[in-house]
């Protein structure tokens, strides 16, 4: 009788370990796998804003270029009124030109956490530039499947002080290492945003989601769509498109 | 001169309709002045005596970073004073905040008050007397401006001190009614000790309140501002408003003098015979001068009868009733402290300072075209020959 008893605990035991998605690879490995395949040293992206606001939804397309984590550049080609503004990050600074006052202002401060054009964005989310493995403790907390994709379930709880979420969640695809939903908490535990993201396409041999949804969860509305139209990666990028000169160029 | 003063006030009646009408219209001056003079000394003294009561206390020390035209300057405006210094002050908190009523975002400044202080009219008591675990106090222009109304739950998102995303529910306790836009629109009050716990700030303070028993002296770091300066500039706003205004009563008043002008100048000439005659009966040139003189200020005399006998009624129910003022000007911030309804000043200073005014100005005008009484020939007079 105490035999049997061992031996159905140990299955147990060994069903639970199933059960609980034990995979392969770590969190870690899974955030550097994401890394690897959403990051790259340069790249050129074009692409549409579509800002659902209350009563109306507006477009924005704009050209970017970034250089590692640090350099990026922005320059506004739609609507008219929007056409011509440009901004430029280098490292924890952020510059606007914009094209009616012929001006460039640093923003800095509170202004960082406005919202860029109205989105529901704001320019310090665009500043992030810290890897995730850096500011988070990830684990793995279980499978869900997404769009009839499985994915990991990752939370990952801030390790810094000055982490802006303390707390986030992440599904990643097991196929395919990209993330397919990600949720950014408040300390007290409310679900502040939400990304979505969907359409993932095999670009220059990797996978890129290349519609992004952002919803500040506590708004009503439908948040904004960051929707990739044309995307390089590793491109050379000349050294002047990351000088302040090429603001008001 | 007692004749002189009995000679012109049977001119003055004996000229009828050109008498009453320079009176009638010497006498809307009068009350004009008075009028707006007053309205500007009641609004000053209401916007000043609520500023202090809400907003001002008996001085503010601020933080030598903290400028409140300026919100940039809150992330790092704060610190911490030792408590011996802070004696007889309330300190008060100011973060920025994100407040979610039914799905829309607003931009809030919270700002943390002691629950026990009784400097300022906030009625912090409330704290005291809820279990919520956020409560919120407000304005009523906070409360109308978005529909919010005490026991809603709202949502509030916030930053501690390291940037770190935070969000809570708060209840709204108590919504007070107060003149002064800037301690409202836009603004929730919570007890400083949930503030500091919700920001890990403890113990920091962008300013503090001070009381009556308060002795400044200097401290590193900080700057304090008495309650005479901080309301240099509500003063300043309205010695500017008065400014422009007296434009108009001066103008009004140039018209009555102008008037009183004329009639002198054509009494002059149409009295020739007259001016001739008590001449030759032995008044000198200067008594005729002093007559007219007398009958010209005798107008500003009869006026200011007349209008204190129209104006007393007007006056005191405009004192009384107060004077409403639009809904757009009270409940939106204007940048200076406007009651609903204002209820004008009228001090015996003002009702003298105008009289006098009134008075002297029409003396110098009736004197300025009898000086020409004192070159006339009386012969000429007599004959009516004068030009």
């Amino acid at each position: 009788m105490r035999s049997y008893t061992i031996i159905i605990f140990g299955l147990l035991l060994f069903a639970s370990f199933n059960l609980m998605g034990q995979s392969e690879f770590t969190a870690e490995e899974i955030l550097q796998k994401v890394d690897e395949n959403m990051s790259s040293n340069s790249t050129i992206t074009e692409s549409k804003m579509v800002i659902h606001g209350r009563r109306n939804t507006r477009e924005v397309v704009s050209k970017g270029y970034a250089e590692g984590n640090e350099k990026a550049f922005t320059e506004y080609l739609a609507p008219e009124r929007e056409k011509g503004t440009k901004m430029l990050k280098l490292e924890d600074k952020l510059w606007i030109y914009n094209p009616s006052t012929d001006r460039t202002i640093q923003l800095s401060g509170h202004m960082l956490r406005q919202s860029v054009m109205g989105s529901d964005l704001s320019y310090e989310d665009l500043m992030e530039d810290r890897e995730l493995t850096d500011i988070y403790n990830a684990k793995i907390i279980g499978e869900e499947t997404i769009d009839n994709r499985k994915c990991w379930l990752l939370e990952l709880n801030a390790t810094v002080d000055d982490a802006s979420y303390q707390k986030r969640k992440t599904w990643i695809d097991q196929e395919r290492f990209v993330p397919l939903k990600e949720e950014l908490y408040a300390k007290s535990g409310q679900l502040l945003k939400q990304i979505t993201l969907k359409n993932v396409e095999k670009v220059d041999g990797r996978w890129y989601p290349k519609n992004v949804n952002y919803k500040d969860v506590l708004k009503e509305g439908e948040g904004t769509d960051f929707i990739v139209l044309d995307i390089q990666f590793n491109p050379e990028i000349p050294d002047y498109i990351f000088n302040k000169a090429s603001l008001k160029r | 001169m007692k004749l002189a003063f009995q000679l012109a006030y049977r001119n003055l009646v004996g000229a009828g309709l050109r008498t009453w009408l320079n009176v009638g219209i010497l006498a809307f001056t009068f009350i004009v002045i008075i009028f707006f003079n007053g309205y500007l000394d009641g609004w000053n003294l209401q916007a000043q005596r609520e500023s202090v009561k809400w907003e001002y206390g008996n001085g503010q020390l601020r933080h030598q970073d903290y400028d409140p035209l300026d919100p940039f300057t809150l992330t790092d405006a704060h610190g911490k004073l030792a408590s011996a210094k802070s004696e007889n002050l309330s300190p008060i908190l100011i973060r920025q905040a994100s407040l979610y009523p039914e799905g829309r975002m607003i931009s809030v400044l919270m700002k943390g008050i002691d629950g026990n202080q009784q400097s300022l009219s906030i009625p912090t008591e409330a704290f005291q007397e809820t279990d919520a675990e956020i409560p919120a106090v407000i304005g009523q222009r906070m409360a109308k401006s978005n529909s919010l109304k005490v026991g809603d739950k709202i949502l509030l998102r916030w930053r501690d001190k390291n940037g770190t995303f935070d969000a809570s529910e708060i209840t709204i306790v108590k919504i007070f009614d107060s003149d002064v836009s800037s301690i409202d629109l836009g603004q929730i009050w919570i007890p400083i000790e949930k503030l500091w716990e919700m920001t890990e700030l403890k113990g920091h303070a962008t300013y503090f309140i001070a009381n009556e028993h308060y002795q400044h002296q200097e401290i590193s770091g900080w700057k304090f501002f008495s309650k005479e300066e901080l309301l240099k500039q509500l003063k300043e706003i309205i010695e500017m408003k008065s400014a422009s205004s007296s434009i108009l009563y001066l103008l009004l008043l140039g018209i009555a003098l102008l008037a009183i002008f004329d009639t002198q100048v054509l009494s002059i000439f149409r009295r020739q015979k007259e001016i001739g005659t008590y001449i030759a009966l032995g008044m000198t040139r200067w008594q005729v001068v002093k007559l007219f003189t007398i009958e010209g200020s005798m107008y500003s005399l009869m006026a200011s009868v007349l209008g204190i006998l129209i104006g007393a009624p007007i006056f005191w129910y405009f004192a009384s009733n107060g004077i409403g003022m639009p809904e757009y000007v009270t409940e939106e911030d204007m940048g200076i402290t406007i009651a609903q309804r204002i209820y004008p000043a009228f001090s015996f200073g003002l009702l003298l300072g105008t009289l006098a005014l009134v008075v002297i100005s029409a003396t110098i005008v009736s004197f300025l075209p009898s000086r020409k009484i004192a070159k006339i020939d009386p012969v000429d007079a007599l004959k009516g020959k004068v030009q």
